[in-house]
């Protein structure tokens, strides 16, 4: 038996351990926003906050999410006002949006540590979001907003 | 508020989809038909006014527009509906757009070929403009005044003599008793009256794409359903010999295993065969399937394939004349004469779509009746694949399109849906197919691989009075056909037979190549490997000439005309539409040409120090884009790309910010693959299976900046999904060529170190 919090909601799981969070957040919650891509962590599309870290949820066994508490896209605001999705609102970053909650959820992890970041940082930590439309200028541009929107609130 | 409404009846009661957007749906939305008879399928047929199968306004106003093409990132879900609440003068706010069922009532729906605008364009104003002159023509009544007096604002009807008002709301009913007008009664409204066509206007979709909700193909869930994975025979054509399931079946969660059929050729878009291992969910479907133990035989030509064999092969089949597919003069007369002779042989390798959610559906058979959910971009094709798999009618087969994430002409081969449907049909339960990366990459139809030579010589004013160019690439006319060597006509005139440059003598010829995979359309499909072999080599041309590649490319088009290709022996395919409105016309590729000479300051560009710059034009599906690509040499043999600049004619931009997000995509998609994008086989077994050997464009070596540019040359609108891809790659070789001097003739570029 694991127990997790998701998106604020306590939950426990009896299933076979090794499922990935991602099946486990898909098929049994069915929190459909966190995006299968690759199973192997090399494309950040189910990209979610476990302890307010971006993990890649096809990478984390549920045997190892006992205790921790897991956010989703779901659960990053109540209505799409967390400055990121505001941001990607304001770009039109989306062009198919499949990777879009994967590259949102790391976006808010780079910033919630990396309040400003420069071009560099932006790259490292979003170079493992892979978007097929390409839409990774916008990206960029998104999280500047976004940055400056969090300043914005701070102030 | 956004969803997919092409919801039955049955699920959008149910809501069984997860997406909690379908209970706010059946709250907010008003009673209609829709909700009482099962064979109204969408809220725009259930509404009283319903002049047209693409719009219906319900009586509080609420204007439901239906799009039946899919949308995988172009933003088409959007931009048709705004062409016909334009010609409506809707509210936007009040439009619902519902994703249309596979239906041939609709017209096409292949969503491919970078034409729905092109195609749907007049379709989709037609619409709004029925349902607007049905409205005014029942304010006139109401008020008794001339119907030529009535305006209309945000769904408002206005008489500004009289100075009254009516919502559409109070005349939907009496609109709905009128007949249908047609012909000469339906006006379009001036282009001075657009109010969308010609804005930005940002997606329907996005805040559901932001906040997670947006349902794709693998989020659909029905009562009951059970998950499927596949384990499909790793050389195209292979069957099952042997299967041991026993530690499969002992995997927890796992239920039964089943075998698929065998294919029979031609393959078409049949699913492949194999081993289905079907479980309570997708982990232990995955689990199961990795747990099997499966002996295969295979078709002795297709484990011959070996992809390094295949290209020497490619290029020899290149050297020696073949089919002549266009001929215009004289070459060899010319070739005779001597001159200043200029060859090159490009190669470019087979490429996987790898759009970022694998291939997935839902189906649900009953009573000799089956409905399937997919990320198709071609419902009519799911329908067609899905009826032939089960040996049941197109009409018993609905086709519900949920947004695809991404799809690149993958997913307009239905494969995995007749998969879904085979196993419910089976199972008697709903069944959902997932495909993993690895089954993506590895049973793909693939984008082919291409030799391209070229021949020219130059005349005493550095201008070619000859060019020759031949091709050879597995054809895609073997998915269809089987046993073919030869590609179809259409193959051959994405930048084969349509070199577009004012040269007297040009012959154009293609050569046989068998394919041992699956073969599709790519993203600009054949455009791909044609005009990196062609932009690239006129490039070379402008340098042997000693000539600045953009003053060489405007002589060499000369002053601009209207090509007549009939006359040379080509029956022109023209991406399927009609040559007299949509022409090749080279003073529409000047003028890209020119723009992207002033807008990328081109005079002012000097190649040298690590650095260099590179430019390209060329129409592709009827539209007409330059690109510029400036390269940073990294000292250490790669490169970076700072800066992109995309000039682009699609004759009239309907929503400007969807064109340029296609425009900037296809950049970042053009440096991806030529310098990292290679598919290989040996043993006929695809080598690549995942994102770490078939690499894709990351923030990290996509373009810094990719700058738009739009010529307004008021033409009829053409597509934009495609164009954008072709001369990024020419005009990324040239760049790296005036930086380095060493030209890119084969593809990926990393095969070379750049320095």
């Amino acid at each position: 038996m694991v127990s997790l919090r998701v998106n604020g909601t306590s939950r426990s799981f009896d299933g076979d351990d090794d499922m990935p969070l991602l099946w486990y957040l898909r098929d049994e919650l069915r929190l459909t926003g966190t995006r299968f891509g690759c199973g192997a962590g090399l494309c950040g599309a189910c990209t979610v906050h476990v302890d307010g870290r971006a993990v890649r949820a096809c990478q984390t066994p549920m045997r190892t999410a006992q205790g921790k508490s897991v956010t989703t896209i779901e659960g990053l605001s109540a209505d799409g006002s967390h400055p990121v999705q505001r941001a990607w609102a304001q770009h039109n970053v989306p062009q198919c949006g499949y990777c879009q909650s994967g590259q949102i959820m790391q976006a808010a992890d780079l910033l919630a540590r990396t309040p400003e970041p420069s071009d560099p940082e932006i790259d490292r930590a979003m170079a493992g979001n892979i978007c097929r439309c390409g839409t990774y200028q916008r990206i960029r541009a998104a999280i500047k907003t976004a940055a400056n929107l969090r300043k914005g609130a701070r102030a | 508020m956004s969803l997919i409404e092409n919801v039955s009846r049955r699920h959008f009661l149910g809501a069984t989809l997860s997406t909690s957007a379908f209970v706010l749906a059946a709250q907010v939305l008003p009673k209609s038909a829709f909700a009482q008879d099962p064979g109204v399928r969408t809220r725009a047929q259930g509404a009283p006014l319903n002049p047209s199968v693409y719009l219906g306004v319900e009586t509080d106003g609420t204007v439901f527009i239906i799009t039946h093409r899919s949308e995988m990132g172009t933003g088409i879900r959007t931009t048709l509906p705004l062409v016909a609440a334009d010609e409506l003068d809707a509210d936007w706010s009040t439009v619902r757009i519902e994703q249309g069922l596979g239906d041939t009532k609709y017209g096409d729906q292949n969503t491919d070929g970078s034409r729905s605008i092109r195609d749907f364009y007049d379709a989709f104003r037609t619409a709004g403009a029925t349902a607007r002159v049905m409205l005014v023509q029942a304010a006139a009544a109401q008020w008794s005044v001339p119907a030529s007096e009535i305006t209309i604002q945000n769904s408002v009807l206005i008489h500004a003599r009289s100075n009254r008002r009516l919502p559409f709301a109070s005349v939907v009913a009496a609109a709905a008793k009128l007949p249908v007008p047609k012909g000469e009664a339906i006006k379009f409204k001036s282009k001075a009256d657009w109010k969308f066509v010609g804005q930005e206007r940002e997606i329907y979709d996005l805040r559901d794409i932001t906040t997670g909700k947006a349902p794709f193909g693998l989020d659909t869930f029905r009562e009951g359903m059970v998950y499927a994975s596949i384990e499909h025979p790793p050389v195209v054509g292979g069957s099952v010999k042997s299967l041991d399931d026993k530690a499969a079946l002992a995997v927890k969660g796992v239920r039964q295993t089943v075998t698929l059929p065998v294919p029979k050729p031609p393959l078409m878009f049949q699913p492949l065969g194999g081993v289905a291992v079907i479980a309570d969910n997708t982990w232990a479907a995955f689990k199961g399937r990795k747990a099997l133990k499966v002996e295969w035989n295979e078709p002795a030509n297709n484990v011959a394939f070996e992809s390094e064999a295949y290209k020497k092969q490619l290029v020899a089949t290149v050297q020696k004349p073949q089919k002549v597919v266009r001929n215009l003069g004289n070459v060899d007369a010319e070739f005779a004469k001597g001159g200043k002779v200029i060859e090159a042989t490009y190669t470019t390798p087979m490429l996987a779509h790898a759009a970022m959610e694998p291939p997935a559906a839902v189906a649900e058979f009953k009573n000799g009746k089956v409905e399937v959910w997919t990320s198709t971009q071609n419902p009519q094709a799911a329908q067609e694949t899905v009826a032939a798999a089960l040996g049941i009618k197109k009409e018993d087969v609905t086709c519900h399109v949920t947004l695809l994430g991404g799809g690149f002409g993958r997913k307009s081969k239905p494969d995995f849906a007749a998969e879904a449907a085979l196993l419910s049909k089976q199972l008697g339960k709903p069944v959902k197919v997932v495909w993993n990366r690895e089954d993506d990459i590895r049973h793909d139809f693939y984008h082919a691989a291409a030799a391209v030579y070229h021949k020219a010589v130059l005349g005493p004013n550095g201008k070619p009075t000859a060019l020759l160019h031949r091709s050879a690439f597995q054809p895609i006319a073997s998915t269809f056909a089987g046993d073919v060597e030869y590609p179809l006509p259409f193959e051959l005139d994405l930048a084969l037979t349509d070199a577009p440059y004012d040269v007297a003598n040009i012959r154009a010829e293609n050569g046989p190549a068998r394919a041992n995979v699956r073969i599709g359309w790519f993203r600009a499909v054949t455009n791909n490997f044609h005009f990196f072999a062609l932009g690239s080599f006129m490039d070379e041309l402008a340098h042997a000439a000693g000539r600045d590649p953009l003053e060489f490319l405007l002589d060499t088009l000369g002053t601009g005309k209207v090509l007549d290709l009939k006359a040379q022996g080509v029956e022109y395919s023209n991406y399927g539409a009609p040559y007299d409105k949509y022409p090749i016309d080279t003073r529409r590729l000047r003028k890209v040409l020119e723009v992207a000479g002033d807008k990328s300051g081109w005079a002012k560009l000097k190649s040298g120090n690590g650095k260099g710059y590179g430019i390209a034009a060329h129409r592709s599906f009827n539209t007409y884009v330059a690109s510029v690509v400036h390269v940073e040499m990294d000292g250490r043999g790669g490169f970076r790309v700072p800066r992109i600049d995309q000039v682009v004619d699609c004759g009239t931009a309907i929503n400007p910010d969807r064109v340029r997000s296609q425009m900037e995509g296809a950049a970042v998609m053009g440096v991806g693959l030529a310098r990292t994008g290679e598919i290989t086989a040996l043993n006929g077994r695809i080598q690549q299976s995942n994102f770490d050997r078939f690499q894709v464009a990351r923030m990290t070596d996509a373009p810094y900046q990719v700058n738009v540019h739009f010529v307004e040359s008021g033409a009829l609108p053409t597509g934009v999904g495609e164009p954008g891809l072709p001369p990024v790659i020419a005009a990324l070789g040239n760049a790296l060529y005036a930086a380095t001097g060493k030209r890119a003739r084969e593809l990926p570029l990393n095969k070379m170190k750049w320095t």
